[in-house]
């Protein structure tokens, strides 16, 4: 079975072309606007990573990502937080709050399936 | 008739006696040697003339009498004479010149009395001289420094330790203004005035935070023990303060070169002002502006590439292909549009942060630990500190945010005992807070850092994360695996370590200018209570009011007041309180020529309700003046309830005192009185007018009262009581 992707980001834009690129690497997708949305879709049915924006209306990225880990059943989810925020700070705050890797905007959809790809194959 | 001097009479006496003794053992002698016949010849010879001898006798005493009397004129009361004139002319200031007199020693001794005299007169006068020289040249040092400071562009105000202003200058001044909740009532002299406390504008812990830093620098020999604070002001106005000690200055020891030096002990502090406020709202501006190009573009710049290497994929949908390139389209664009706005925006101006000070990390965690036991019913201790680090930050902002931290949880999490830890994560400090919670866990604290800072009953217009994004930093909650402890973790710029410079190197570096020298520091504040305070050391406002009517019970109201400050003896003209008043009630066209306040002037004119506050900051820590004050405070008491504030300083009536100092003079008002005492009447019947008359007259009145024995506060209060004017009430 195909592992489970969820995709937290307000930006439409982004969006079409992170669920387009999961998609095409074989994982089964969602999408989520909004941090309340990605903490009810974690709920729901829990994704085996997620890819989650740190700032977007509602709940912020760390609020989602405290909230989540907060739960220990979600204690292996594994968390890829994408931010458009630089400062070395906001990394450090993401990875102190549990998310398990960090990338600054923009980056390369290459490297981000890279990632995904390896941050999935380490967890399998 | 002199008093005979009781020697001359001893004297005689004596030698009467010696001579009778003389007499008599001669007499017995020769009687002895003769024969019988001989001693019937001489009782026949002398017998009848022995009166004769006696005579002798008593006349040669007369003339011993004369030549003692001459002796001890000469040799003993001569002397004595001029042991007395000296001694007169050792206790007081006289310059005479002593008549030689007596013994030729008696009078050279004399003479050299007076060369002393002399010598000691041109001694004085020189000193004198000197004195004057020094006062002239301190009188120049004083204007050198009040001409600087009024050019300065930058505020400045110096204080005591008490925090009572000592110096300000203009633009300090119209800075108060600025401050003034009252602004267009006083003007912002209710804050600012010679003699008045600091901490009516700043925060007293605030000032007493910044001199306990510059304490501790003092002590460790910092090159520079000056503190920085930010603080806001109760007009919420955004205040960056830069205080500098004034140091107590040792004299060297006598003979020696040296220059006087510094000494650790502080005596006052120099305040120097900045309004940031404009600068905190432009930096707020440059911050988004700052933030759409940087963070902003980020996410245009991640959607537009993404969508771009989506679309070299070559099998992609027509449909897909075209919402991907519509998206490229639209992220450029928005960019764009972006771009332009920045440039049309005005924030341009340079950046301007908080100031950040360097600090010891150490002495950091220290004032955290005391500043939490202080504040709140909560143990706090050092966990691992590393005493290397040195940090920059705003350190009375920061403490405000721990300790508002600390109270929540205590408040809400029962939380009795807090650590602290201090480490480095490579770039940036990390202090956390550390806590054992009760519960399942953090949850009850998340956000916390988004709430205004409260610390006791006040709250701060700033939140914790607002403090921190001041420090470029950031805070969060945070749980520890391994011992269940959860953390606030605090994100904080550092600095590089300091060399502990020895305070050698500072103090000999001159680099602060002279005119630093005069002795401003000496007026320290006396505890004792005020009615035991001599009457010429106190600080009076002298004011007048006035009113529609003389019945303020019966819904007179006061129309205008009028005010000057007497301080250190001094009238001060130029820090004075005048203001018109809405009466909200006609004005009695009979009345307006006795004060000459028409209706047209009191319109729009601000009313009782926010006059009497404000003259009420500016009599603070005075004693009031008035003549007749028991109306005025009558008018002043009718509106206690409307204004909410009460005038319970001391009174001193100018009426009563001139009964207490002419009981015999038939008229006690305001113009006789003036004339008694030789002032010139300007502006009679305007408030300002007749306070500045008041404030001459009652100036005069205090070296009179002294002569009456009434020196104190308290004196003077029981002397007009014991008038018969006292009894009169209205």
């Amino acid at each position: 079975m195909s592992a489970k992707v969820l995709i937290a980001d307000d930006e439409q834009n982004i969006l079409i072309s992170l669920e387009f690129l999961m998609k095409r690497e074989g994982y089964q997708v969602r999408v989520a606007h909004d941090g309340q949305e990605a903490v009810d879709a974690v709920a729901q049915e829990k994704p085996h990573l997620m890819l989650l924006d740190a700032m977007m209306p509602k709940k912020t990225g760390f609020e989602v990502c405290q909230e989540i880990r907060s739960n220990p059943d979600n204690a292996d989810i594994i968390i890829l937080m994408l931010t458009a925020k630089g400062r070395d700070t906001d990394m450090a705050k993401g990875m102190a709050l549990g998310a398990n890797a960090y990338m600054v905007k923009p980056f390369s959809t290459k490297e981000l399936a890279q990632k995904v790809r390896e941050l999935l194959g380490a967890a399998a | 008739m002199r008093k005979t001097d009781w020697r001359i009479i001893a004297g005689t006496a004596l030698v009467g006696l010696v001579c009778l003794l003389w007499l008599f053992v001669s007499g017995s002698l020769i009687w002895a040697a003769l024969e019988d016949n001989e001693r019937a010849a001489a009782v026949a010879a002398i017998g009848p003339r022995i009166a004769l001898l006696f005579l002798m006798w008593a006349g040669s005493l007369i003339a011993v009498w004369v030549v003692l009397g001459y002796l001890v004129r000469h040799f003993m009361t001569a002397p004595a004479r001029l042991l007395e004139n000296a001694q007169v002319l050792l206790g007081t200031d006289v310059k005479r010149k002593l008549v030689p007199d007596g013994s030729p020693e008696n009078k050279k001794l004399t003479e050299l009395i007076n060369q002393l005299v002399d010598q000691r007169e041109s001694l004085r006068e020189e000193m004198d001289q000197r004195v004057q020289e020094a006062s002239r040249n301190t009188e120049l040092e004083k204007n050198r420094l009040a001409a600087l400071m009024s050019e300065l562009t930058q505020s400045v105000v110096v204080c005591n330790l008490d925090g009572r202003i000592l110096l300000y200058n203009n633009r300090a001044r119209t800075q108060f203004r600025a401050l003034s909740k009252a602004p267009s009532v006083a003007g912002g002299v209710e804050l600012i005035g010679l003699g008045r406390s600091i901490y009516s504008v700043f925060d007293r812990k605030l000032v007493a935070h910044a001199l306990e830093n510059i304490q501790h620098r003092l002590q460790r020999g910092a090159a520079m023990p000056s503190a920085q604070f930010v603080t806001t002001t109760q007009a919420g106005q955004l205040l960056r303060v830069q205080m500098t000690p004034v140091r107590a200055v040792q004299m060297p020891v006598e003979g020696s070169d040296d220059a006087p030096t510094q000494t650790n002990e502080l005596t006052g502090f120099v305040l120097m002002l900045d309004n940031i406020t404009r600068d905190f709202e432009d930096d707020s501006e440059k911050d988004r502006v700052l933030y759409s190009l940087t963070e902003g573009s980020r996410a245009a710049i991640a959607n537009a590439q993404a969508a771009v290497e989506v679309l070299e994929y070559p099998d992609l949908e027509p449909e897909m292909r075209e919402r991907l390139l519509s998206v490229v389209r639209d992220e450029i664009h928005a960019l764009g549009k972006r771009i332009e706005e920045m440039q049309t925006s005005s924030a341009n101006t340079l950046r301007s942060r908080w100031p950040l000070e360097e600090m010891h990390g150490a002495d950091l965690i220290e004032a955290v630990t005391r500043r939490i036991e202080a504040a709140l019913p909560v143990k706090a201790e050092a966990d691992q500190v590393d005493s290397s680090l040195w940090l920059k930050v705003e350190s009375f902002s920061l403490l405000q945010a721990l300790v508002h931290l600390a109270g929540k949880l205590q408040a809400e999490c029962q939380v009795q005992a807090v650590q602290l830890r201090l480490q480095s994560n490579g770039q940036r400090a990390c202090l956390d807070m550390l806590w054992s919670p009760l519960g399942e866990g953090t949850k009850a604290v998340i956000g916390w850092e988004m709430e205004q800072i409260k610390v006791g009953t006040e709250t701060m217009s700033l939140t914790v994360q607002d403090v921190l994004t001041r420090h470029s930093g950031d805070s969060w909650v945070e749980r520890e695996v391994e011992t269940g402890r959860a953390f606030f973790r605090l994100l904080l710029p550092l600095a590089a370590p300091q060399e502990e410079l020895s305070s050698d190197t500072y103090l000999r570096s001159e680099s602060r200018p002279e005119y630093y020298d005069f002795d401003l520091f000496k007026s320290s504040e006396h505890s004792r209570s005020l009615d035991d305070s001599l009457l010429t050391q106190l600080t009076y406002t002298v004011f007048d009011t006035e009113a529609t009517g003389l019945n303020p019970a019966g819904g007179d109201e006061t129309i205008q007041i009028g005010a000057v400050r007497i301080v250190n003896n001094k009238l001060l003209h130029h820090e004075f309180f005048e203001q018109l008043i809405d009466p909200k009630r006609p004005i009695p066209p009979e009345t307006i020529p006795i004060h000459g306040i028409t209706p047209e002037m009191v319109k729009g004119q601000p009313t009782i309700e926010s006059v009497l506050p404000a003259f009420h900051t500016f009599t603070q820590e005075t004693v009031l003046v008035a003549h007749n004050a028991a109306f005025d405070m009558r008018c002043f008491q009718v509106k206690e309830q409307a204004t909410g504030v009460v005038f319970d300083h001391p009174v001193l009536d100018t009426l009563l005192l001139s009964a207490v100092i002419h009981p015999n003079q038939e008229s006690h008002r305001l113009e006789a009185i003036a004339e008694r005492f030789n002032v010139n009447i300007i502006g009679r019947h305007t408030a300002m007018g007749d306070a500045i008359v008041t404030a001459e007259i009652f100036m005069k009145m205090i070296p009179l009262l002294a002569e009456k024995g009434i020196h104190t506060l308290g004196e003077a209060r029981a002397a007009a009581q014991k008038t018969f004017y006292a009894r009169l009430k209205y």
